[in-house]
């Protein structure tokens, strides 16, 4: 079984690296860049295929250590 | 003062704080790795700055989850100080310590100056070797220092005097909220802040304004 797990900042929170790649995308002559937000791609390959019990040992590794919840989202995708 | 350092791989300012210990408190700290089953008895345990685990995940994310930091829980839950300067500030908030979050400084640069400090709380035992709103003199080195924290956090931190330090005469060098440079747990036995007082303590350095953290933690302490 294989799982994405997407961090992004959430809402609010200042992001001056997506600010700087969306100041790069500018100046590289890219029309209509309204906005871009940095965020991390983690790839897990998991053992077993219960997909319920991945998903709520996969919400856990994320707010225990793949997140800061504090200022981080995370979404989870599972697939076969 | 019986202290103890807590030593990661990729710490580099841990024998600037060994050094600085030792020569303020007149006791070299125990040195405590970060795979060590147990922390000594003392009166204070310091992680010190650097690049513990190479900065992967965020930083001070991967050293805030060793089973050290347990014990470091512990002890702080039981009224020990804690002191985190830098790489320790961003380990102790990783490690749900101290509140917030240590953001990539505003400027996406590595910043090593020196800066001006405000003490901004000089009422606890780390700070009353200052007066309050004394304005010191103190290095800086990170990349991200960029204090953030919701505004109900935020609030709680101000109303409660619970900011040690914050950057003073427009040398913020990170953008972090409220210029906030350190910060103390509720009870005001754990302090986090990015600048680095055991850089400045002795004509060596061209100064000794950090020593008085150290020096006023020695007069309570046995």
């Amino acid at each position: 079984m294989k799982a994405r797990v997407t961090v992004t900042l959430k809402a609010g929170v200042l992001d001056p690296q997506g600010q700087a790649i969306e100041g790069s995308l500018k100046g590289l002559g890219f029309p209509g860049v309204a906005s871009v937000r940095q965020g991390k791609v983690f790839d897990l390959v998991l053992e077993g295929t219960d997909v319920e019990a991945a998903r709520s040992q996969l919400t856990s590794m994320c707010e225990k250590l793949l997140a800061n919840t504090v200022i981080e989202n995370f979404a989870i995708e599972i697939s076969n | 003062m019986k202290s103890a350092v807590i030593v990661f791989p990729g710490l580099n300012r841990d024998r600037d704080m060994i050094a600085a210990l030792t020569k303020i408190s007149g006791t070299a700290p125990a040195l405590v790795w970060h795979q060590d089953a147990d922390l000594p008895d003392v009166d204070l345990v310091v992680i010190p700055g650097g690049f513990s685990y190479g900065d992967y995940l965020r930083c001070g994310a991967i050293a805030a989850r060793s089973p050290i930091m347990d014990k470091v829980r512990d002890r702080a839950a039981n009224g020990v100080k804690v002191l985190g300067v830098c790489n320790g500030f961003q380990i102790l908030i990783e490690a749900g310590l101290l509140p917030g979050a240590l953001m990539r400084n505003m400027s996406l640069k590595f910043v090593c100056r020196e800066v001006k400090l405000e003490v901004a709380n000089a009422a606890t035992d780390f700070t009353r070797g200052y007066t309050q709103g004394q304005i010191i003199r103190c290095p800086v080195a990170h990349h991200d220092g960029n204090y953030f924290a919701d505004s109900e956090t935020l609030a709680r931190l101000e109303g409660d005097g619970r900011v040690a330090f914050r950057y003073a005469e427009g040398t913020n060098p990170n953008g972090s909220i409220n210029d906030i440079a350190g910060i103390f747990n509720e009870k005001k036995n754990v302090l986090g802040l990015m600048p680095h007082p055991e850089n400045l303590i002795e004509a060596a350095h061209g100064g000794s304004d950090g020593r008085a953290l150290f020096s006023g933690l020695l007069g309570q302490a046995a």
